[in-house]
């Protein structure tokens, strides 16, 4: 333990100046380190949305509603299409996770079955005694549909936020059905919030002109109330002249003074609602964005240029953000929100302020007290105590871990427990001077020796609890054991290499016959 | 200057002696922290509990009874209102709603920051904990609370006998049973930061107890004629300046952080605080007079060092 192989020193010393090299960019400013050319180290510790201010939003995505609507649309599909080929049926309905029926004539058997293949080919069809049909999706293809509509949902938040202007948000999915929304910067999400859970599901419909709005709605129609919540409501016809999907552009800006919506269709999109406008000159359409009219203007003139403007009572608050919606696109999937944790600027900053203070002072208790508890070699632990902070910083700089409020609270803890090690060794080469006589060199040697399994089984059993409270913990948690983890591989390495190397070095320049401990 | 030379390397204390005193004690800290439990209950924070905690600044011409005459008649259940280390900084607690649904709890920030309008200054932190992520986080909690005793246990069984590793597991789960009668009988908000410190503390625990269950596999292989209490006691003085010292560091760190670092971790740190005092004596008063409770076979431990010569010479 006395012998420091040439490897071994060159070993201490490559850590501490990547360490060095790897904590350094985080004394300077920002810009200073975003200008260093690729191959220097340049980041700096990543701090977490409780410190730096930001929110975080872990929002639920409603797929059993999407697994019922689209049961409801095969529903719907299978009996237009039994009545367009004259199909006899009863009991049509939805059954658990299919959607059933019994045919009337086992004589149409083939024709229902095309029918059906038409209509849903990935589903699976059950028939028995050539009339009860099943039909439903398997497990495969509902998992693929799963993850298709969570990559399409997170693909759209993304967009929404990104119209917004916010910095570097991370928008991950968070389990089965779930999507985690972290915006940096961002201290009040209210108006975020209500932008990522609209739907946005535009269409434009013909308004029903024959049916009242107080008798009975007619079959493909149905009642929709006035965006304007003025409680008015019109009959519209179900079925879409075109949808949002076709929109290539939207825009906020004004007419006759007044906010409005401007949009541009695709070719195709553009042409049908040119087709639809010019068949139909005199009537109404109703513009429905999630379930609501937003307005219902006559068709004065066929609208053949592919684009034109949504009219309602919008601010310019309102037009903007509608624009966005549509520009962003429809969400395949209801939304709702399970958590929200907000943190202002100020208090990021004050959080910071105080936990640098707290983890000076810490850090200048404990080298006062080992240096007057061991002298020399309270202060040659105090030196790897140093070197140790400086250690978490390069690997907390390096990995890019997250470091939270709670994280702090384990860096300063590992302030205190670092110098542990060094306590173990110290305690035991105190015994083997005074207990077993022995010189100062062997005394070194018999203590490291001695105190090398009750470190190692220690702090094991500390990194048994620190991963585990990772593994299973969420969020601070997290941080928390991040910090503490690290800090204390580098304690272990700061005192088994870093201090013994000074004791060593010491020993050998200055050869003491006693040790003062 | 090393002051540590007049600490004496074995002070030679009876500690066995006083056995059942120990263990007197700590049924007492248990059964005590059990009954707070029950009847106190954990101030749970907005993590486990669900609703909303919203931090806020206020004029320095307002006051907190002002806030609290605009929240009343929200309708929101109730709302209860702390002032946060100084005047102008309050936090506001919205209880769970009553529906039980994710929807009822977001829907019940916004008449609360239109109340409270122009009162605030800063809105410093908001937090909504719907009920679907409450229970989670509660259930997610105790399974890592588990687990770390779980493994840690099993690393002690692997490492020395089961003994040990039995010593050790009940002297973990007394003082995290203190810690939760800690946060009973004070009250502090018990959240995700103090569960960590909870955990935190098993891990500091085991540490202190590790390194004295190893000076005693140690001694019981030197001294093969060594009665099991002296053994044991002889241990505990021969780690007993580590023990202090180390702890004394560890407090040092933390008084600082409890001081300087701010409101937010107040809880964690005072949790952390009692735990570090509660660990460090539960090692020495219970995790090591347990073992001689227990019988130790010598001859399984007797593995890898044989005692040497000047180590037959010592007397304890």
């Amino acid at each position: 333990m006395v012998q420091f192989p040439r490897w071994q020193v060159i070993f201490v010393l490559v850590v501490l100046v990547l360490g060095a090299v790897y904590a350094a960019p985080n004394l300077f400013s920002r810009s200073f380190t975003d200008s260093l050319p690729d191959w220097m180290p340049h980041n700096q510790i990543n701090l977490g949305l409780d410190l730096q201010g930001g929110s975080y939003l872990l929002i639920a995505v409603d797929l059993a509603g999407v697994k019922k609507d689209q049961l409801e649309d095969l529903e719907d599909g299978v009996r237009q299409a039994f009545k367009q080929n004259s199909i006899g049926y009863r009991q049509l309905g939805l059954y658990g996770s299919g959607v059933g029926f019994t045919l009337l004539d086992p004589g149409q058997l083939d024709l229902a079955r095309r029918v059906v293949r038409e209509l849903a080919p990935e589903a699976e069809l059950d028939i028995d005694d050539d009339t009860q049909f099943r039909i439903a999706f398997s497990d495969q293809a509902e998992r693929d549909r799963t993850t298709s509509i969570i990559n399409q949902t997170i693909e759209i938040i993304r967009r929404r936020v990104d119209e917004t202007g916010t910095r570097e948000p991370a928008i991950q999915r968070h389990g089965d059905d779930r999507i985690l929304v972290q915006l940096p910067g961002v201290d009040n999400p209210d108006r975020i919030k209500e932008l990522l859970t609209s739907t946005a599901a535009l269409s434009f419909n013909f308004v029903d002109e024959t049916a009242s709005t107080t008798g009975r709605v007619p079959a493909g129609s149905e009642l929709l109330p006035a965006a304007d919540g003025t409680g008015q409501s019109y009959v519209v016809k179900k079925r879409d002249i075109i949808k949002g999907e076709s929109l290539t552009d939207a825009q906020p800006t004004f007419q006759d003074g007044q906010s409005v919506v401007s949009f541009t269709f695709d070719t195709i999109g553009g042409k049908r609602f040119g087709d639809a406008t010019t068949n139909n000159v005199g009537r109404l359409f109703a513009i429905v964005l999630d379930g609501q009219v937003i307005s219902a203007p006559v068709i004065r003139e066929p609208i053949l240029g592919g684009s034109g403007v949504i009219s309602g009572n919008f601010t310019v608050q309102s037009a903007q953000d509608l624009a966005l919606l549509l520009r962003a696109g429809a969400l395949p999937a209801d939304l709702e929100y399970l958590e929200e944790r907000s943190v202002g600027p100020g208090l990021g900053a004050d959080s910071i302020r105080a936990g640098k203070i707290a983890a000076i002072l810490g850090l200048v208790f404990v080298i006062a007290f080992m240096g007057v508890s061991y002298g020399l070699f309270g202060a040659m632990a105090d030196v790897a105590l140093a070197a140790n902070l400086i250690l978490i910083t390069a690997v907390l700089s390096g990995l890019q871990a997250t470091l939270t409020l709670p994280g702090i609270a384990g860096i300063v803890l590992t302030i205190g427990m670092a110098v542990d090690a060094n306590v173990l060794i110290f305690e035991r080469i105190r015994e083997e001077i005074k207990i077993n006589k022995r010189g100062p060199v062997t005394a070194i040697d018999a203590g490291y020796r001695r105190a090398m399994t009750t470190i190692i089984d220690s702090n094991v059993t500390t990194l048994i609890a620190a991963v585990l409270l990772f593994q299973f913990g969420t969020g601070p948690i997290k941080g928390f054991a991040v910090t503490l983890a690290i800090g204390l591989v580098t304690s272990m390495f700061s005192a088994i290499m870093l201090t013994r190397l000074f004791i060593v070095t010491w020993l050998r320049r200055r050869r003491p016959q006693t040790l003062s401990l | 200057m090393a002051l540590i030379k007049y600490l004496p390397i074995d002070p030679g204390i009876k500690f066995l002696r006083f056995r059942t005193a120990f263990f007197a004690i700590s049924t007492a800290l248990i059964l005590a922290s059990v009954a707070l439990f029950a009847t106190l209950g954990l101030n749970f924070g907005v993590d486990f509990r669900g609703g909303t905690l919203i931090e806020v600044k206020i004029q320095d011409t307002t006051n907190i009874s002002q806030l609290r005459d605009r929240l009343s008649g929200l309708g929101l259940g109730e709302i209860t209102l702390q002032e946060f280390g100084n005047p102008q900084d309050i936090l506001i607690n919205v209880e769970r709603q009553s529906g039980g649904t994710d929807a009822e709890e977001f829907n019940a920030i916004e008449p609360v920051k239109e109340a409270l309008g122009d009162l605030v200054v800063e809105y410093r932190r908001t937090e909504t904990v719907g009920p679907t992520v409450g229970e989670e986080l509660k259930q997610a909690g105790l399974l890592a609370t588990l687990l770390a005793l779980l493994g840690i246990a099993v690393y002690i069984w692997f490492r020395f006998e089961w003994q040990f590793s039995l010593a050790a597991l009940v002297a973990l789960a007394h003082d995290i049973i203190a810690t939760i009668g800690f946060f009973a009988i004070t009250q502090i908000e018990f959240n995700l930061s103090t569960l960590a410190a909870v955990l935190t503390i098993a891990g500091y625990s085991i540490n202190d107890t590790v390194v004295i269950f190893d000076r005693v596999r140690e001694t019981l292989r030197r001294y093969k004629k060594l009665p099991l209490g002296d053994v044991l006691d002889q241990a505990i003085n021969r780690t007993l300046s580590r023990t202090i010292l180390t702890s004394v560091t560890t407090l040092l760190a933390l008084f600082a952080l409890l001081v300087f670092g701010g409101e937010n971790i107040r809880g964690l740190t005072l949790g952390l605080i009692w735990g570090v005092a509660i660990g460090t004596y539960s090692s020495v008063g219970l995790a090591v007079p347990l073992l001689s409770l227990m019988k130790l076979r010598r001859s399984t431990l007797d593995d890898e060092e044989k005692p040497t010569a000047d180590a037959a010479s010592e007397t304890g």
